[in-house]
């Protein structure tokens, strides 16, 4: 162990197209977990704002998915859909739906009501408010909840190594077996360097999509 | 479902109640980690926080933590501490599976506590100030009071997240609860499986349950009905993509 | 006149609760006027003025828009043929003037070319340069954002415009100008509006007649703001205008619709008996001087003791001067600040048209 040194990056250089098929593995976790989850989150949500009172129960389902730890849920789900995609992405799924389910309803929450008043006034259809009003202010909120279930999601995918995926997380369940300590630092730094490389990119998409909110500097 | 039999026999099985392998023990070690960082992450994060958002100075840091914090995937801080403390023979301590969750505690519970003390009334502060309160009669009389039940937030946060990543703790060779799962899964185990995850489970939940009902008790004291103050409309812009405002618990 | 809109026996009942916020209405507003909803908080004038484009409904009665129930139209359709103003003018952030504008004409499918003249067209009535076209409503000062509001309100170019304290959200500068602004707007474009306020002063300026409402939207009085402020009909109204409603009501005439006195009059050229004559007249101390019918200044009973014709006189301005299209509220002011305790009429400069007194005006108030 001791003989052995802390990095090796000839290690690193050896693997790496082994670390651009873990990076693929990585993000395609994370996409389709994200991709599906916002499937299933946006009408649980657009159903959810209209009727209210179904609301709170849809956030306290989604609030216990999302307490149960990871791995946890991945041991719940492995004895039935087995060490597969299949039970990666379901935890991974789940865990999105609060954040999304969260961050639409209170996006569309968000809009003024002197807006909404406004454009009913004005003789907008309901479909029409919701599609040109309602949803096209809520985005802002919207796409930050997209971003934190984008960055939780690829924390996250590092787990599923456990079960046998993981991305990033194949290199940490590496090192740790073989107490081999450079698999396990470049899989935790590669997994931290995506993650927050994830969110500066995805907060910079989120400037460009709101002009408006850029807009600032006149009188109130 | 036979299952779901096998779980329950493994629940009432005797071997699995006693020994350093049991249940009791396990549960123990899992209660260690987390306590011990959450106890030692709430100080740290509450004087922090309370320093920044009163002074209102090195707020930067606020903002750096709390992305950061977001962005740190839980395993990997974990992994990370393994071989670290292996390379200074720090060995097989409760430590660096503590250090790591340390780690994760402070963020939640600093940003927190730095938007709760920063949102109190502009107006109380100034009225208080024109009262002739002193800046530390201010913090102590009340900004800290008032930003109690957000403080309480950060810590249930911490809390429930420290409860899910210590389950993580048996893959970096250590104990906890976790250990169930991840023999289970060697031995293909699924009754071990299954026990080991209701086990942590519960364990996360209680503990989401246990702060929910503490920060209720917190609350009318304090922050009055004015719960509007901490949500306005259309702050949730920058409420949802700010972990401060209501805790956003990564499933570790 | 025709009728543009009337409410029939128009009541509100909101979800089945005992209190009725509008009760058994009935109103008429001719096309091109502008009627003012004014009361005190909670007497149902904008739930009065909301059940015209259907943003309520009503419980019973009949509301007519140029003719035709409103019940029998497409809520959404009918709307789009009323402009509509509120407090706080809710321009959709996320969209730039340009697009707030022409949000109207875009649901009614306008062709681009159309579009994009209307909204040139606009910004020019309002008087905004054509620089605000691609800004967003944030970086607009609020003066600027109500008149984008309204401009809005009048894309599609519609009959009718319903206005919910259109000017509320502006300081007093600001709102005055902006008042006068759409006045001045309204003359060129003749619309039906509805106004809702709970400020009387933006009623009396802005009304050509105003209905005070009691709760309920009981009508306790309706007509034009002269009548109302010479002869309110009850104690509610009186007490509803306020204290200072002679005052107001000299606010609401000018100068040109009353006879102006004639006053002590001599010109340049007469003799010393001519103007001591006119003094006399009128039991004045002095007297004005006119050369033909320009003004030249006021002499009084001295100047002629140490002078022997007018001619030699030098006769002093007056410190007051109003003219024709001036308030009586306005002369008013000018009176109690004046030595002489009048003010002079001019027009066209200069030009003599006569004098107030204070007890002319009082006379006005009177009767």
């Amino acid at each position: 162990m001791s003989g052995q040194p802390f990095f090796r990056f000839d290690w690193v250089w050896d693997h790496r197209d082994d670390i651009m098929t873990r990076l693929g593995e990585h993000l395609e976790l994370t996409l389709i977990a994200v991709f599906l989850g916002f499937l299933i989150a946006f009408p649980i949500s657009l159903f959810a704002y209209r009727h209210r009172r179904v609301y709170a129960p849809i956030t306290w389902v989604a609030g216990i998915l999302y307490t149960i730890p990871s791995l946890a849920l991945f041991a719940f789900l492995a004895p039935f859909t087995g060490l597969s995609v299949t039970t990666a992405e379901m935890g991974l799924v789940s865990y999105t739906l609060l954040i999304l389910i969260r961050n639409i309803v209170g996006g569309l929450d968000g809009v003024p009501e002197d807006v909404r008043e406004v454009a009913r006034g004005m003789g907008y259809t309901p479909r029409q408010m919701l599609w040109k009003v309602e949803l096209p202010l809520a985005v802002p909120v919207i796409f930050a909840g997209v971003r934190i279930a984008t960055v939780t999601t690829i924390g996250l995918v590092t787990v599923t190594a456990l079960i046998g995926q993981g991305g990033f997380g194949y290199f940490i369940l590496q090192g740790l077996s073989r107490f081999f300590s450079t698999a396990t630092i470049l899989g935790a730094v590669l997994s931290i360097a995506l993650a927050v490389l994830a969110d500066r990119l995805l907060i910079a998409m989120e400037h460009r999509l709101t002009p408006w909110a850029r807009a600032r500097g006149g009188a109130v | 479902m036979e299952t779901f039999q096998d779980v329950t026999a493994w629940f009432s099985d005797p071997v699995n109640w006693s020994g350093p392998q049991g249940i009791p023990q396990r549960l123990m070690e899992h209660l260690q980690y987390s306590w011990v960082a959450v106890l030692l992450a709430a100080p740290v994060g509450v004087a922090l926080g309370t320093y920044i958002g009163h002074a209102r100075r090195f707020e930067f840091i606020t903002v750096t933590t709390a992305n950061l914090g977001r962005a740190l995937p839980s395993f990997a801080i974990l992994a990370l501490a393994f071989p670290i403390a292996l390379h200074y023979n720090l060995g097989f301590s409760i430590w660096p599976t503590v250090a790591a969750l340390f780690f994760l505690a402070v963020p939640p519970i600093l940003t927190n506590t730095y938007v709760g003390v920063k949102e109190v009334d502009a107006d109380t502060v100034e009225s208080a100030r024109g009262m002739g309160m002193s800046g530390s009669q201010v913090l102590r009389r009340i900004e800290v009071p008032l930003a109690a039940p957000l403080i309480v937030t950060g810590i249930r946060t911490a809390a429930v997240q420290v409860v899910a990543t210590a389950t993580l703790a048996a893959v970096v060779a250590g104990g906890g609860l976790g250990r169930f799962i991840v023999d289970g899964f060697a031995r293909q185990r699924g009754d071990m499986i299954l026990g080991g995850a209701f086990l942590v489970a519960a364990l996360a939940i209680l503990t989401e349950v246990f702060f929910a009902f503490v920060e209720r008790s917190v609350k009318p004291r304090t922050a009055s009905q004015d719960r509007s103050r901490f949500k306005p409309p259309y702050r949730h812009a920058a409420q949802a993509g700010r972990p401060g405002g209501d805790g956003y618990v990564p499933g570790a | 006149m025709t009728k543009m809109i009337t409410l029939d026996d128009v009541t509100k009942r909101f979800g089945g609760s005992a209190e009725v916020a509008v009760r058994g209405l009935s109103m008429e507003i001719d096309e091109g006027e502008i009627v003012v909803l004014v009361g005190p908080s909670g007497c149902g004038k904008t739930t009065t003025m909301k059940m015209i484009n259907r943003l309520i409904e009503p419980t019973s009665g009949t509301i007519t828009v140029a003719g035709s129930d409103v019940m029998r139209h497409d809520p959404v359709q009918l709307r789009r043929t009323i402009g509509y103003v509120i407090q706080n003018v809710g321009l959709m952030p996320h969209r730039t003037i340009e697009q707030n504008i022409a949000t109207v004409p875009r649901l009614l499918n306008w062709k681009a070319e159309r579009i994009r003249d209307r909204v040139r067209e606009l910004l020019d009535i309002f008087d905004l340069s054509d620089g605000l076209l691609d800004r967003y409503p944030s970086e607009l000062s609020g003066g600027q954002r109500q008149r984008v509001g309204v401009a809005r309100a009048l894309a599609a170019d519609p009959p009718v415009m319903l206005m919910d304290e259109p000017f509320g959200a502006v300081d007093p500068i600001i709102r005055a100008r902006l008042q006068d602004q759409f006045l001045d707007i309204q003359r060129q474009l003749q619309k039906t509006v509805v106004f809702v306020t709970h400020d009387i002063d933006e009623a009396i300026q802005m009304s050509d007649r105003i209905a005070i409402l009691n709760q309920g939207a009981k009508i306790e009085q309706m007509a034009a703001p002269e009548e109302i402020l010479r002869t309110p009909t009850n104690d509610f109204v009186r007490n509803f205008v306020g204290a200072e409603r002679g005052l107001r009501r000299l606010g609401l005439i000018r100068i040109a619709d009353i006879e102006v006195e004639e006053g002590p009059v001599v010109q340049s050229d007469a003799s010393v008996s001519e103007a001591r004559a006119a003094m006399e007249k009128f039991d004045f101390d002095w007297t004005t001087v006119l050369e033909g019918e320009r003004l030249l200044g006021w002499i009084d009973a001295s100047d002629l003791e140490v002078h022997d014709s007018v001619a030699k006189t030098q006769p002093r301005p007056f410190s007051a001067h109003v003219v024709a299209n001036d308030s009586l509220r306005q002369a008013l002011d000018s009176i109690v600040t004046s030595r002489t305790h009048i003010a002079v009429v001019v027009s066209d400069g200069d030009k003599y048209e006569g004098i107030l007194t204070m007890a002319r005006i009082s006379r006005e108030i009177i009767s």
